[in-house]
């Protein structure tokens, strides 16, 4: 096996769109899966079992089933509805939705942990729902899902290749198209796995430095 | 501290003060699971009057202050304030339980002191006072601090209007959180054993402040604590609890001094 810096060379301009697109997949689907988590957490909390209920049903039911399945699903079923979006789209679809249900685990974690006196003096206070949710409870819970969060979005990252088989240019994809057009695999593929480290580490790091200011 | 000065003396005047009853339970019961906690409690404070309520731990001292809170709801029973039904409205005539919206609107007559003083870490002093006032009375921002920074002033931390409650000693803190209740000018205070949870040096502090609310305002005040020479200090009434009723109530040289029950006796004799 020999290493041929010019095959590494040929791959570059793939590559870059392969960067291009994983960090939009995962930019785009850590957004979804940021708001829409919220919104599975806040709802876990409503004052009504109709709300609850579905909203229980809807999130476990999309964490136990295949990111694969799911991606799958919303790519070659939903046409058959006339519901059709491109395959980056619906990869970032897939991918925010089925985060969203592990996110909104990690909230509910922290929102648990404010403690019940906060609810109770921002009744006292009279304050309305949403007040108490956006100015007193989740400043609080977010200080400590931050970490947590962080590890999702680098898990994210490493789920990112799934998309390639709804054909999405991603980086895995962009290698293995580079290897069958020229036969050499390891340039490619190894170039790709040293852009997941040099993508995933910094990503971290930042994530440690948020949650070191974010923790007074 | 004189009355014209006191930022509360003019604020606190709205609420006409006639001595007309405020308060009133009425054949109010509750239950945590097996254990009755007030067994059809029948009581009324009359506006204005400091009343403080002792008895054993356990006895529902405290779960009368979160029923008037709402921070819990009776199993049986009508509470009233102010004329109103805390915890059912009436419609069509009949007697329901009260929407949200009703709740809120009466709730906001009552202001409550919690013992762990549950101020917001995440917000600065000044902003812990004014959330309320600007997003529940729809005051100005402006408005609200300036008069945050009187109650600051008043509990004597006119100078820790930026530290984050973290900042500032259990006292400070607890001082801050008196300053936060007054400043939804209610016409009802609760004061949960405020000075349990703190260091003892620091409990002065506080009970000096709330010594200055007594004596200065004509705010209603119902207090639960184990601060005997404070409640002979400021009440108006005291109320001896025992297994959910009343067991004794009079003026606090009447409990004190002479009790009739042996079962306050005992209690004061166990804490005095």
């Amino acid at each position: 096996m020999n290493w041929d810096w010019s095959a590494v060379a040929d791959f570059l301009p793939k590559f870059w769109d392969g960067v291009l697109t994983t960090l939009q997949a995962l930019v785009l689907g850590s957004l979804i899966s940021f708001t829409l988590g919220l919104v599975w957490a806040i709802a876990f909390r409503a004052p009504t079992r109709f709300i609850r209920w579905p909203v229980g049903l809807i999130t476990e039911f999309i964490r136990n089933t295949p990111l694969l399945v799911q991606l799958f699903f919303l790519y070659f079923v939903l046409p058959e509805w006339g519901i059709q979006f491109s395959a980056l789209t619906t990869g970032v679809i897939a991918i925010g939705l089925h985060y969203s249900t592990y996110t909104a685990q990690v909230y509910r974690a922290g929102i648990d942990a404010v403690p019940a006196g906060q609810w109770e003096a921002a009744t006292a206070l009279s304050l309305p729902a949403r007040r108490t949710w956006f100015a007193v409870i989740l400043p609080q819970a977010f200080r400590r899902v931050v970490p947590a969060l962080g590890n999702y979005v680098v898990a994210m990252l490493k789920d990112t290749p799934l998309l390639m088989s709804i054909g999405v240019l991603e980086l895995l994809q962009q290698a293995r198209l580079e290897g069958a057009a020229t036969f050499q695999y390891t340039e490619p593929l190894t170039v790709v796995g040293i852009a997941f480290i040099v993508i995933a580490y910094p990503a971290s790091l930042l994530l440690r430095s948020l949650e070191r200011r974010l923790v007074r | 501290m004189s009355a014209d000065t006191n930022p509360l003396a003019k604020d606190l005047a709205n609420p006409p003060v006639d001595g007309s009853e405020l308060i009133r339970f009425d054949k109010v019961t509750k239950r945590f699971g097996a254990t009755t906690v007030l067994d059809e409690l029948d009581f009324s404070v009359a506006s204005g009057k400091h009343v403080t309520l002792i008895g054993p731990s356990g006895s529902g001292k405290t779960t009368i202050l979160r029923l008037l809170m709402t921070l819990t709801r009776p199993d049986e029973g009508t509470i009233k304030v102010n004329g109103d039904y805390l915890t059912h409205e009436e419609k069509n005539g009949r007697l329901v339980p009260a929407g949200e919206k009703h709740i809120r609107e009466v709730r906001k007559n009552i202001g409550m002191v919690f013992q762990q003083f549950n101020l917001f870490p995440n917000m600065k002093v000044l902003r812990n006072i004014t959330e309320a006032p600007v997003t529940v009375l729809g005051m100005s921002k402006d408005e609200a601090e300036e008069r945050a920074r009187e109650l600051l002033d008043m509990v004597g931390l006119a100078d820790r209007c930026d530290a984050y409650p973290t900042q500032l000693s259990g006292g400070q803190q607890q001082r801050v959180a008196i300053a936060r209740a007054l400043a939804m000018r209610p016409q009802v205070l609760l004061l949960d054993e405020v000075t349990s949870a703190l260091d003892p040096e620091l409990v002065a502090g506080v009970l000096d402040v709330l010594r200055d609310i007594a004596r200065s305002t004509d705010i209603t005040m119902l207090c639960v604590t184990h601060e005997m020479n404070f409640a002979r200090d400021i009440s108006d009434q005291v109320l001896m609890f025992d297994s959910g009723r009343v067991i004794e109530s009079g003026t606090p040289e009447k409990i004190f001094g002479d009790p009739e029950q042996d079962r306050t006796r005992e209690f004061l004799s166990a804490v005095l």
